[in-house]
């Protein structure tokens, strides 16, 4: 009897929990994400390329592929650097360190554009100075490649160290006794053990430096055609109530972001694949 | 200095590398961060509580942690439900529902934030329903809610996840083998083995809410003393040219964040110990 | 190339892994490093190679007579083999073993063909011709550890060194792996030097045999040499199975129980306080000999499966002993369990204990 029970329980139990669930998601987030590109579409394939051939909105694109285009360069050299001296070694604080690069993602958008401001800011403590050579970084381009570089600062690095940490130095150790120099074995040995993640950080970095409103609102001064970014144009779109023109270069950067996810599932079965591969080497 | 500094390796590099790590971080987190702090030298003590306890500063404490608290509740528990239901069973489109989880973590803040309010506006496609029965979501508290509960659900299912994947089904088993009942495994055997995530889910959720500001604007309406978030107020306050206002609001609020992050770090180091020896 | 190692030690925060060891390696030999985990002989071999540095100060490493210590390993010309192989995974069999010789700088690396051909032959050499397509994924153990080892000998080093080499493999691919190793090694004659915890592979694959224990060397010798005249306890006793006895030793006659005999290695003073070890094979069994230098103990249980039939016992003082017997012996006594016999010990060897530690 209490067989029969359980049986009809376990029958109702999934189809309720998979009705919640995907009706829940639904409503949550496939429906925002399906809104962004009806909307963008309202006023056809027409009103779509409109909003996006306006100069401002050129401008917009143009600045925030410069502020990306800076920005990720340079936190990928640092997330390749930072991974080599924290995974291929063993000292003291390694822990620590690890926890610092990490910081900026406790740090709230809002508070990342602060800190510029209070640097460089014309009260800040460098603005002074600034303004003596008639240089501008708050509420200019520098501003917002400033917190630009500090919003996305850990996400080359984050993605790389776990997998490093976990790969070991061995391969390299065994490259360095065959005679290869320091170059020869980051570029023919490292580099291709890490090659997907290397792409999804690099990728998810891109997405970010190009998707961060919070921190470039704050240092950038909304000057339209001059310091707006796409994040930015779009609220200023939206409250001007042009919000075809608003979902329209909204809907490139959810585009972006939904590219990232999906290659983020792409490489992140290869590493598993080429790990598993790895242990079943070492077994 | 390396060579005894870290234990010796053959490979080249570690000192260049190190340096560069070492004076990249310096120049774009720590230094600048730091400002935040030196500003405050410029503050007098009454002149910062001013800053911070004043009535409308307070009242948008109230809102965003409260807020924040409830959504990251709500995440809880259906976040749960997504993860049981993702780990436990196999259905059509289960992976696309997985991928599902993380498109607030990659859809930009103000990209989300006018999604919502597209949909949740008295004339979107659910607000328009609502509004028949009278309720308001868009530019109220639920708004913000919403946003907030959208933006902290991936951090409670990703962490809840693996959790759940590792649940040991041979327990189970000798669960039921002693008699216990579905409710009864789930609740004395299941659920105890699944707190430490779930606090860390939660308090991932609860901090990512209490610093965001891209997906809640467009939704909240931004009436002071009503639906005013902190980092909203901190953007007004520096619009007034209250720099020092603005640094002392911040310092409170990355001293909460970074409050919960050290609670988490030390949650996850009671657990490994306790599990280890266990293990 | 003859390799020298001089008073050489090597911490590892505060705790001694290597305490001022010396060991002298002759030109073509296979040397063993045999130690239970933890005796230092992997540090020994990582000092070699040039993975580790010697504490400062410490001693030095002479590779034919030349101080290396300043030169690491990429300059050292050693080839290494790693105990879990460490095969480049995103390369193939061919392009594992022709790394060495491709990162080589331009003046002196070889040719396309030329790579092509050494390669080949290396890959002939581990039987492993027609595999230099895979990926170390789709490789055996056995193939693995060949390819690892063809990989090391690409580079032509001066000397070989091998952790473990066999350490990851099951017992019957292992046996033939050793076997094949002692072959190359007489086709190469090239200095190796190999690290194991198994002594039947340190007593079977090499010319000498180092035992180490607690970051020091305390016997370097033949296998016959370490087997039969071990010179420390740690020795006998790691090196097969032991019967123990306590016992105390005077003028050169090993004393115990009722029995005197005379031992192999006595030392020279009397000592109250020994412990007698005989190897199984040493002791003799018989029923009503009416010799009177023998033990008596109490069959428990006999083994007859192996090389030799294995009779468990237990003297009346409540030793356990172990004797092996051949087998013609063996069904020749037919010991039944319970019964009593008489034990003869042919071959005694005294260690006094060591109180120090």
């Amino acid at each position: 009897m209490s067989g029969t029970r359980r049986q009809l329980g376990l029958r109702l139990g999934p189809a309720l929990a998979i009705g919640l669930t995907v009706g829940g998601m639904i409503v949550l987030i496939a429906l925002p994400v399906a809104a962004i590109f009806v909307q963008a579409l309202r006023d056809g394939i027409g009103g779509y390329s409109r909003a996006l051939a306006d100069p401002a909105a050129l401008h917009a694109i143009w600045l925030t592929c410069l502020a990306a285009g800076i920005a990720v360069p340079l936190n990928l050299v640092f997330g390749l650097v930072a991974s080599w001296a924290i995974a291929k070694f063993v000292f003291p604080g390694r822990e620590l360190l690890i926890s610092l690069i990490d910081l900026p993602f406790a740090v709230s958008p809002v508070i990342s554009g602060l800190i510029w401001v209070l640097v460089f800011g014309a009260r800040g403590w460098f603005g002074p100075w600034l303004d003596d050579w008639d240089v501008k970084v708050i509420f200019a381009v520098p501003g917002i490649v400033l917190a630009t570089l500090f919003v996305t600062f850990p996400f080359v690095a984050r993605e790389l160290i776990p997998l490093m940490l976990e790969q070991g130095a061995e391969e390299e150790i065994a490259a360095r006794s065959l005679g290869a120099g320091g170059w020869q074995i980051f570029r023919r040995i490292t580099l291709p053990n890490i090659r997907w993640a290397l792409l999804y950080g690099v990728l998810l970095c891109n997405a970010r430096a190009m998707g961060e409103f919070g921190a470039v609102s704050v240092v950038s001064g909304h000057v339209r055609g001059r310091t707006n970014t796409m994040p930015l144009h779009i609220e200023i779109l939206y409250n001007d109530y042009d919000v075809t023109a608003a979902f329209a270069i909204a809907s490139l950067l959810a585009l972006l972001g939904l590219v990232t996810l999906a290659v983020k599932r792409w490489t992140s079965r290869r590493t598993a694949s080429e790990l598993s591969l790895a242990g079943a080497t070492t077994s | 200095m390396s060579s005894t500094f870290r234990r010796p390796s053959p490979l080249p590099g570690f000192a260049p590398t190190m340096a560069y790590t070492l004076v990249y971080l310096l120049l774009i987190v720590l230094l600048p961060l730091s400002s935040l702090f030196l500003q405050l030298g410029n503050l007098t003590w009454e002149s910062f509580r001013e800053a911070v306890f004043d009535a409308r500063v307070l009242a948008s404490y109230r809102l965003t942690f409260g807020l924040s608290a409830a959504a990251a509740l709500f995440d809880l528990v259906f976040g749960f439900l997504v993860a049981w239901t993702l780990v436990r069973y196999r259905f059509p489109g289960r992976d696309l529902l997985d991928a599902t989880i993380d498109i607030p973590f990659t859809l930009p803040t103000a990209v989300s934030g006018i999604a919502l309010t597209a949909i949740w506006a008295s004339n979107g496609w659910i607000g328009s329903w609502l509004d028949g029965f009278g309720i308001r979501v868009a530019y109220t508290s639920w708004g913000i809610f919403l946003a907030l509960a959208f933006i902290g659900l991936p951090f409670v299912v990703r962490t809840l996840q693996p959790a759940i994947e590792e649940l040991d089904a041979e327990q189970e088993a000798a669960a039921a083998g002693l008699g216990a009942g579905r409710f009864a495994i789930f609740a004395r055997v299941l659920l105890p083995a699944l707190v430490p995530a779930a606090v860390t889910g939660f308090a991932l959720a609860f901090a990512r809410g209490l610093g965001e500001y891209g997906s809640v604007v467009f939704i909240s309406g931004n009436m002071p003393f009503r639906t005013e978030i902190v980092s909203l107020l901190i953007v007004t306050k520096l619009e007034q040219y209250d720099t020092n206002g603005a640094a002392a609001i911040a310092v409170v609020m990355l001293g909460a964040s970074f409050l919960i992050l050290l609670a988490i770090n030390l949650l996850q180091q009671r657990v490994r110990r306790l599990l280890g020896s266990e293990g | 190339m003859s390799i020298e190692v001089r008073n050489v030690s090597k911490s590892f925060g505060g705790r001694k892994v290597l305490d001022a060891v010396d060991l002298k390696v002759e030109q073509g030999e296979l040397l063993a490093l045999l130690g239970p985990s933890g005796s230092g002989k992997t540090t020994l071999l990582r000092l070699i190679a040039g993975m580790e540095t010697p504490d400062p100060g410490s001693g030095e490493i002479l590779f034919l007579g030349d101080d290396v210590r300043g030169r690491d390993v990429r300059d050292r010309q050693v080839g290494f083999v790693f105990q879990h192989y460490a095969l480049f995974r995103h390369m193939t069999v061919f392009e594992n073993v022709a790394f060495g010789l491709r990162v080589r700088p331009r003046k002196v690396r070889p040719s396309k063909a030329e790579i092509r051909e050494r390669v080949e032959k290396l890959l002939s050499m581990v039987q492993l011709e027609g595999f230099g397509g895979r990926f170390p994924a789709q490789l055996s153990g056995g193939q693995r550890q060949r390819v690892a080892l063809a990989r090391a000998l690409a580079i032509e080093p001066r000397v070989l060194l091998l952790d473990e080499p066999f350490g990851a493999l099951d017992a019957k691919v292992r046996a033939g792996l050793r076997a094949w190793l002692r072959r190359l090694h007489s086709e190469l004659h090239i200095t190796t030097i190999l690290v194991t915890h198994d002594q039947d592979e340190a007593l079977e694959v090499a010319d000498r045999v180092v035992v180490m224990n607690q970051a020091r060397i305390e016997q370097v010798g033949t296998p016959h040499e370490v087997f039969h005249a071990p010179a420390t306890e740690f020795v006998m006793d790691f090196l097969g199975t032991v019967n123990v006895f306590s016992g105390r030793v005077h003028r050169g006659e090993a004393d115990f129980g009722t029995l005197r005999l005379p031992c192999a290695n006595v030392p020279s003073h009397t000592a109250d306080q020994v412990r007698l070890y005989v190897r199984p094979h040493e002791l003799d069994l018989a029923r009503d000999s009416g010799r009177q230098d023998g033990l008596t103990a109490t069959v428990l249980r006999s083994v007859p499966a192996g090389s030799c039939a294995k009779v468990l016992l237990e003297t009346v003082d409540g030793v356990a002993l172990q004797v092996d017997l051949p087998f013609e012996r063996w069904h020749e006594l037919s010991p039944i369990d319970g019964e009593r016999l008489e034990v003869f010990p042919r071959h005694v060897r005294a260690f006094v204990p060591d109180y120090s530690i």
